[in-house]
């Protein structure tokens, strides 16, 4: 189980807690509201972290326990941000057959990131994805969108070396 | 009442319009089994245990949740029900640590009652021998192992829908399911009142309170320690239930003869204190009315609803009585007034209460309770259902014990003392006592029959005539089950609704039925109310009672005539009254926030 409570320091900005605020707001007194309010949330914020399932918590009358048992049980709901260095490895069926259970491993080395999580200093997030459609460039890797084929785990740490320090 | 007419098994019988195929069948005399079913507050049809053959219907159906209609025919033991009801538990099986030899719950656990009753001798799926323990003990009142847990949510039930605080819930899905709080935090981290509600809905041992009688038997066995004993007024309603007594039936000889048995130096009565409750807060609200203070003045006995006020309702906390919990009174009490008495150093003295409850045991270690100084009020406090482990690892026969009474030193009480442990008792004792003081009369009137009842919400006026002519009438309330107290709150909060007193039990039905009781299967508890039936044990024994008000009793004239002056005199305040705290109803979240760690609850001083 990937860890909920995300190391990496809250940020949220004035502007995206307004945001948030309208659509609570715009949903309150709905029957239902809570996953339609926490999707718009983690469009807001890219990820529901403590402090934002209490502002939808308390904004909606709800128990936190209620907000966090929907964010755990749908996979559409993440708990961690996305990192400055964002890495998928497709485990799809045909990725998996071709090693990218053995990618994920040395990603996972690389930058001492477990799969679904992020760093504490907010560099790495590592996500294992199920099917991404390019089986046929299986096994695939891709980095802040940028998709990687028919790759090894020996390429792995020249592909991320690449996007150190700004460079892509 | 409009009633439809069925066959169960095979019998025509008439079940109220409405009613389930579970309780058409109940109607019938014939139980389906269930382990997720809560009457009222859990009808989620989860568990598949009460899966059951109706004819016309497609596959079987949840009992629980499946509406009995005119002309039903409804077969609860076919072999067919059988058998899913038996994979069904195989299932459960396969996923539960069976330690049953060990558990605290052994023989009294619904699975395994079930699992004995369908002749589940093998667990086709595999058994889970090395299933480790998932132990979560962070509370000062409550274990929780969730390798015991069979996802039933009842403990979610109550703790949401009876008491509306929330503080557990089912997180993440498929094999990971597992009952916990946001964030998956420890339970000392979210803002649960510990009332035990959870407890006394479990079916099995997944959820049980901490263990207190360890350090009881330390202590008894310590020749060097005075070992005082009190109970509180609900232990006697139920304790019995533990060796085979019918509920409601009221144990109180007997338990003091076992405590006498177990080799306690005084054998005392909470019910005492509970009178001293009556006084200090009879003199607290007739101050109040007066003009010193904010008003409503609300009741301050029960612990759960305490740490509800102070995490949930903080801007509460003026309206809160000053008076501590009887508990803590008859600890203050016997480490000052008792000590000095007897001429021992408080030191030496160790208070053990017998109670009703959960919370307790985080009352006991509240950081503002030392009357005597540097010394807990009270040592330890456990549970009726603890006391009872005690009575039969002594080996003390139930049905031998003679009925005996507390030591009289701090054993006679009033009869308004005795109904402190159901709801609406605390505020029929204060109005026994205030209506005498106020209008400065001995009144015949007693009964106060509008604050009895389980109803969750219950209001009177009552109207008193003044020594100078005038009259007061007190609006009052009562509470029980934070729930109720919620909605209670909120209306005298936005005005709508003003009282001059409330009282308010977390417990729904005060604590009769409170989270430290015997623990009744919910095939009893569905169709039993436990509240009543335990309440009734209280007021029958009022009623023979020759002393029904507090400020009559022998004792509590004593105490303010040698050694408290009067209700509200300095040395009452210092000993009897306590102060609160506004706590964060996430504290765990908010202390990480403010870079603080939050002080575990089982610190000791």
């Amino acid at each position: 189980m990937p860890n909920r409570k995300t190391l990496v320091p809250f940020r949220g900005t004035r502007e995206q807690e307004e945001r948030l605020r309208a659509a609570i707001e715009r949903h309150r007194g709905e029957p239902g509201a809570t996953m339609p309010v926490m999707q718009e949330a983690q469009e807001i914020y890219g990820y529901l972290p403590e402090e934002v399932q209490i502002m939808i918590a308390e904004g909606l009358g709800v128990p936190l326990t209620e907000v966090y048992g929907v964010s755990s049980f749908y996979a559409q709901f993440t708990h961690n941000p996305k990192g400055e260095v964002q890495i998928s490895v497709c485990l799809g069926t045909a990725c998996y057959v071709k090693g990218s259970g053995a990618i994920l491993e040395r990603v996972c080395r690389k930058t001492g990131c477990k799969a679904g999580e992020i760093t504490p200093d907010g560099k790495f997030s590592v996500d294992a994805t199920r099917c991404v459609g390019a089986c046929g460039l299986a096994p695939v890797m891709i980095v802040n969108g940028d998709v990687y084929g028919r790759i090894v785990p020996d390429n792995v740490d020249a592909i991320i070396d690449g996007y150190l320090d700004g460079k892509k | 009442m409009d009633t439809i007419k069925v066959k169960v098994n095979g019998i025509e019988t008439e079940a109220p319009a409405g009613s389930t195929v579970l309780e058409a069948a109940r109607a019938a005399g014939v139980e389906i089994p269930t382990l997720c079913y809560m009457k009222d507050i859990n009808a989620i049809g989860a568990c598949r245990m009460c899966v059951t053959e109706v004819k016309g219907a497609r596959g079987l159906v949840a009992a629980c949740v499946y509406p009995a209609a005119e002309g039903m025919e409804i077969i609860t033991n076919s072999q067919k029900a059988f058998d899913a009801r038996k994979r069904t538990l195989e299932l459960i099986l396969s996923n539960h640590r069976m330690e049953c030899l060990t558990c605290v719950r052994n023989q009294n656990c619904e699975l395994q009652r079930l699992a004995r009753e369908y002749g589940v001798e093998r667990v086709r799926f595999g058994t889970p021998k090395d299933m480790q323990p998932q132990f979560e003990r962070t509370t000062l009142h409550l274990v929780r192992d969730n390798s015991k847990c069979v996802l039933c949510r009842r403990c979610v039930a109550a703790c949401g829908k009876l008491q509306s605080v929330s503080v557990i819930g089912p997180n993440d899905r498929g094999f990971a399911t597992h009952i916990g709080s946001a964030f998956d935090r420890d339970l000392s981290e979210v803002a649960c009142v510990s009332c035990g509600q959870c407890i006394t809905v479990c079916p099995t041992g997944a959820l049980t309170e901490v263990d207190n009688t360890p350090e009881v038997w330390a202590a008894l066995a310590d020749a060097s320690k005075h070992v005082v004993v009190g109970t509180a007024p609900a232990v006697r309603a139920a304790l019995g239930e533990e060796f085979g007594d019918p509920i409601g039936a009221n144990c109180q000889g007997k338990m003091a003869a076992a405590l006498r048995r177990l080799g306690f130096d005084g054998v005392f009565d909470v019910d005492v204190s509970a009178d001293m409750t009556v006084m200090e807060e009879g003199a607290e609200l007739l101050e109040r009315l007066a003009g010193g203070g904010p008003l409503p003045l609300i009741t301050s006995c029960s612990p759960g609803w305490i740490r509800f006020c102070e995490h949930y309702f903080p801007e509460l906390i003026p309206n809160l009585s000053s008076c501590k919990s009887p508990q803590q009174m008859f600890g203050a009490l016997m480490k000052s007034y008792y000590a000095k008495r007897k001429g021992l150093d408080p030191k030496d003295i160790y208070v053990v209460s017998v109670m009703p409850c959960t919370a307790k045991k985080y009352e006991v270690r509240r950081e503002l309770d030392d009357a005597a100084g540097g010394v807990w009020d009270v040592d330890a406090t456990i549970t009726t259902r603890e006391l009872a482990n005690m009575i039969k690892k002594a080996g003390i026969k139930w049905d031998r014990l003679p009925e005996e009474d507390f030591d009289p030193e701090f054993g006679i009480f009033s009869g308004a003392g005795v109904i402190f442990g159901a709801t609406g008792g605390v505020m029929e004792a204060a109005l026994r006592t205030v209506a005498d003081l106020a209008t400065g009369r001995s009144l015949d009137r007693l009964d106060y029959h509008a604050v009895r009842g389980v109803e969750g919400v219950k209001e009177a006026e009552v109207a008193l005539e003044l020594p100078d002519g005038g009259k007061l009438t007190l609006n009052v309330a009562v509470a029980s089950g934070l729930a109720n107290a919620r909605k209670l709150l909120e209306k005298v909060k936005s005005g709508e609704k003003s009282y001059h007193f409330i009282e308010i039990m977390a417990c729904p039905g005060g604590c009769v039925n409170g989270g430290g009781q015997p623990i009744q299967p919910m095939s009893v508890r569905n169709f039993t109310d436990l509240r009543s039936e335990r309440a009734k044990a209280l007021y029958s024994a009022d009623a023979a009672m020759k002393l029904r008000k507090s400020h009559e009793s022998p004792i509590v004239k004593e105490l303010y005539a040698s050694f408290l002056g009067k209700p509200g005199s300095h040395i009452a305040h210092e000993l009897l009254h306590t102060t609160y705290i506004a706590r964060s109803k996430y504290p765990g979240f908010d202390a990480e926030r403010q870079g603080k760690k939050l002080p575990a609850q089982s610190e000791k001083r």
